[in-house]
């Protein structure tokens, strides 16, 4: 296999200092009590990925109760209705509570956003590390409510059910409520970050954009957050003072809820996608040594797919006791969002064109992405077409669309990321066989588990089911043989990721040869960052300045 | 294409609405395949004809303003498009016809109650005419539900504390399943009810005695039929196995303890007493969760219920 390690930084590489970020101070407290963003990053790239695992394992027992209709394992009955609706809750609250949102604003955006800037760090350091501990906070709540009491309300919460049933809904609830703030300080930062500390020279259209997509997130994240925990003290409230706010039997409205809920978590879902977006921007460039193309148009298109997930929650509600005259109007503004996204999509792949384009390990999730969103983002047209949704929707069509996005657009991009900036963090190479390996068992096991389920869903499939009806059973059984072939593919990553640590080649300071100013630091970088102020000499992803050679 | 629109959706199209989804499905379908298509075949192609060449230098293009014009306005257009369509399609099913048949749905955890006009019930079976316009208008006891009939392609939530309708127009005759399709808690995926579509002289004749079917069972046969239909199999197991509700096996005669303290021997009357007024009086070790079936159940069907358990030895 030919030698994939390019060099070709401007300044080429300096002699390796020997202080870096990771080994300037030492001990546990050190790392506790730290306020360089690098180690906050580190440390919510280790949260998030255990809170990955975690999810991971339940979305495994998810899939392996469906494997066939008697819920049997060599002969014995090993799952219950009971058990199973706790699995599917607690899969979606761990990854979206824990996981997708922190994981690439927190963890690679801690790391890199303030690097990319030309900053020593962010604006408030105390705040950045204060929200780790919030995170850590809210998961201990969460996986303290898995031990006491199971939730079994899904991980919408929907009321009645969630006023109404067992379990540790307070406690959950609690947990998603502390993790709110956790989000909403880090959007803070990095907005205020992004305002006051570019460096001389960088305007805001000279600025990277993945700067652009976590900024947008940071807007959604301020503005949104705030219902969600608004939302989660009134539902306490009505626990446990039995005032009637959603409850219909003490004068309360369900579908208010409804409402409130999805005011956040739609605009939620696109805090999600939107630094997966962010990302690949960053890798296509580089991978296809050329400039990107329509910066602006991409820059603008995150801003206004942030704009408009404030006022598209309406279509999760379109069978759900909303007048006709909402759902139109929401159906209209839904459609909407296809453009900003179809935007993205065409700017990236002419990027491409009359590219230089290799294929290392990032550059293979960046066109994952692109597959996987391209069917993401094209299932959702079904939805936004009103006399479809009513069909399709609350079946395993919207359990397939929604990962697609999600899984295939959000956790890809986080993947194809860690791998383009683990040199950077880590000062060391991953295997470059084995990431190819692993991501092609990731991209071939993804598409059997959750492929297969929009034609489950269009079947007439309702999703959450624990019994389903027999004509069903080879299409979940092929989905549950899907989720092993994508869970061995996560499994092989993080080995040779964190084999990487031990055995990786030194890592150059810019191996893929990047033009943002993250890549003039040194590989692990410095505990200021910088040797000294960099200075923004070229628009970003200016390819004329430098020619870039294998080695 | 059938066999296509087979795969991917019911076989069934079993209402007036049914056939017009379908059509629209295909058409996004083909649309997606297109535009996916449009999408990765460039991508393949760029990546096979610019793969990494040594010293390759690659041009500076930053933008053009009309490819961005470009492929803005045409997806706009076929959003605009999709869009009016797809409310055409919403208008039959939001909005009724002037005369239609109603029935009100009341859905409670685990079951369905269909009421009709003259005040027929029935449970976890619904029969309807064929071609003659359904005005659903259902209401929920406890929880959220949402009364899916995947064959018609109809589906709504049903919300405690108010009323949700629908219209739909069955065409098939034949027997369909319905489903709930709204979260639920441990019964949601055995909350079932089959949805009978009958002629007209069949529906009539329904309707005047609920079916003459009881006469073609034993007693015993014709409980074991209602222990299915009617919902008492989601909380009754007859194998002796504990589950929501006690085991029906071996229960006869035996003197059961009730909360509270007090024992009853299970005999006619406390097994009619549990059906109809099921809090009277509850085995120790169970929660008060099961619904009444005060006026749900026909004589003959009580009959065959005891006479089931009865056999059950």
């Amino acid at each position: 296999m030919e030698h994939t390690l390019i060099s070709g930084s401007i300044t080429g590489d300096r002699p390796r200092p020997v202080k870096n970020y990771l080994n300037e101070t030492k001990g546990v407290w050190s790392w506790m009590a730290t306020l360089d963003h690098k180690r906050i990053g580190i440390m919510y790239l280790v949260a998030v990925c255990t809170a990955f695992l975690i999810g991971g394992i339940f979305a495994l027992l998810v899939r392996l109760s469906l494997l066939n209709p008697q819920h049997t394992l060599f002969g014995h009955q090993w799952v219950t209705a009971e058990a199973y609706n706790r699995f599917f809750t607690l899969h979606g609250a761990v990854m979206v509570f824990l996981f997708i949102i922190p994981a690439i604003p927190a963890s690679l955006g801690n790391f890199v956003l303030p690097m990319m800037l030309g900053a020593k760090d962010v604006a408030f350091p105390r705040l950045n590390l204060m929200s780790f501990y919030l995170w850590c906070g809210g998961a201990t709540l969460a996986i303290s409510s898995m031990v006491l009491g199971a939730v079994d309300t899904g991980w919408t919460f929907y009321t009645p059910y969630s006023t109404t049933t067992d379990g540790a809904v307070g406690l959950m609830t609690m947990a998603a409520f502390i993790l709110g703030f956790s989000s909403i300080f880090t959007g803070l930062n990095f907005i205020a970050t992004t305002h006051k500390l570019r460096a001389p020279g960088m305007g805001w259209f000279d600025m990277p954009l993945f700067i652009w997509g976590i900024y947008a997130t940071g807007v959604i994240q301020i503005l949104a957050t705030p219902v969600l925990a608004i939302t989660l003290v009134l539902l306490l409230i009505e626990r446990v003072f039995q005032i009637g706010i959603f409850d219909s039997r003490i004068g309360g409205d369900p579908v208010l809820f409804q409402h409130f809920f999805w005011f956040y978590s739609h605009p939620a879902v696109y805090i999600m996608i939107l630094p997966g977006m962010a990302i690949i921007s960053e890798i296509i460039p580089t991978f296809c040594r050329k400039t990107i193309f329509g910066y602006r148009a991409i820059a603008y298109s995150s801003v206004s797919l942030a704009l408009l997930s404030f006022i598209v929650w309406g279509h999760h509600l379109f069978v759900a006791g909303e007048s006709d005259l909402a759902n139109v109007v929401f159906s209209a503004l839904t459609f909407l969002v296809a453009l900003p996204s179809g935007i993205k999509m065409f700017n990236w792949l002419t990027t491409m064109y009359k590219g230089n384009i290799s294929f290392e390990t990032p550059m293979l999730y960046a066109m994952s992405f692109l597959f996987l969103f391209a069917i993401g983002g094209l299932t959702g047209i079904f939805f936004s077409t009103l006399a479809v949704d009513i069909h399709l929707t609350d079946t395993y069509f919207v359990v397939a669309h929604f990962h697609y996005v999600m899984m295939g657009g959000t956790v890809i991009a986080f993947i194809g990321g860690l791998h383009y900036w683990w040199p950077k963090m880590t000062g060391r190479m991953y295997s470059e066989k084995w990431g190819r390996i692993g991501c092609a068992l990731v991209f071939i096991g993804f598409n059997m588990t959750f492929g297969s389920q929009f034609i489950m869903g269009g079947q007439g499939m309702p999703r959450r089911y624990f019994n389903y009806l027999d004509q069903f059973q080879p299409i979940h059984a092929f989905s549950t043989y899907g989720s092993w072939v994508l869970g061995s593919g996560l499994f092989l990553t993080a080995i040779y990721l964190l084999a990487s640590l031990k055995n990786g080649e030194r890592a150059h300071d810019n191996p893929w040869g990047g033009t943002t100013l993250e890549w003039e630091s040194s590989s692990p970088p410095v505990f200021h960052n910088f040797e000294d102020q960099p200075v923004l000499e070229h628009e970003p992803y200016d390819y004329r300045h430098r020619t870039v050679t294998h080695v | 294409m059938e066999w296509l629109r087979r795969a991917l959706l019911p076989v069934d199209q079993g209402s007036e609405f049914a056939k017009h989804i379908d059509v629209m499905y295909m058409a996004i379908f083909w649309l997606s395949v297109v535009l996916f298509f449009a999408l990765m075949i460039p991508m393949c192609y760029f990546a096979w004809r610019y793969r990494y060449k040594p010293g390759r230098v690659t041009p500076h293009q930053t933008h053009n303003t009309t490819m961005e014009i470009i492929w803005t306005v045409i997806p706009l257009i076929l959003c605009v498009g999709l869009f009016f369509w797809g409310i055409i399609g919403y208008m039959q099913f939001a909005v009724g016809p002037g005369e239609s048949m109603e029935i009100q749905i009341t859905a409670k955890k685990w079951l369905w109650q269909f009421e009709f006009p003259d005040g027929t019930r029935a449970v976890n079976e619904l029969h309807v005419p064929v071609n003659k316009s359904i005005h659903l208008v259902m209401t929920s006891e406890d929880v959220l539900h949402d009364f899916f009939i995947p064959d018609m392609r109809v589906k709504r939530d049903i919300v405690p504390g108010r009323y949700t309708e629908y219209w739909f127009t069955p065409t098939s005759i034949g027997e369909h399943v319905s489903t709930c399709a709204e979260y639920c808690g441990k019964g949601h995926s055995d909350m079932r009810a089959k949805v009978f579509v009958d002629t007209p002289a069949d529906f009539a004749k329904w309707m005047e005695t609920g079916g003459d079917e009881w006469m073609k069972h034993t007693p015993e046969e014709w409980g074991k039929i209602q222990y299915e239909q009617k919902g008492c199999a989601t909380c009754h197991n007859v194998d002796g196995t504990r589950s929501k509700g006690p085991s029906w096996k071996g229960i006869w005669g035996k003197m059961e303890k009730i909360k509270g303290g007090t024992t009853v021997l299970v005999d006619e009357n406390y097994v009619r007493e549990s059906m109809l007024q099921p809090q009277a009086k509850v085995v120790e070790g169970f929660d008060p969760i099961m619904p009444t079936f005060q006026g749900l159940l026909r004589e003959n069907e009580i009959r065959g219920l005891v006479a089931y358990i009865k056999s059950l030895q």
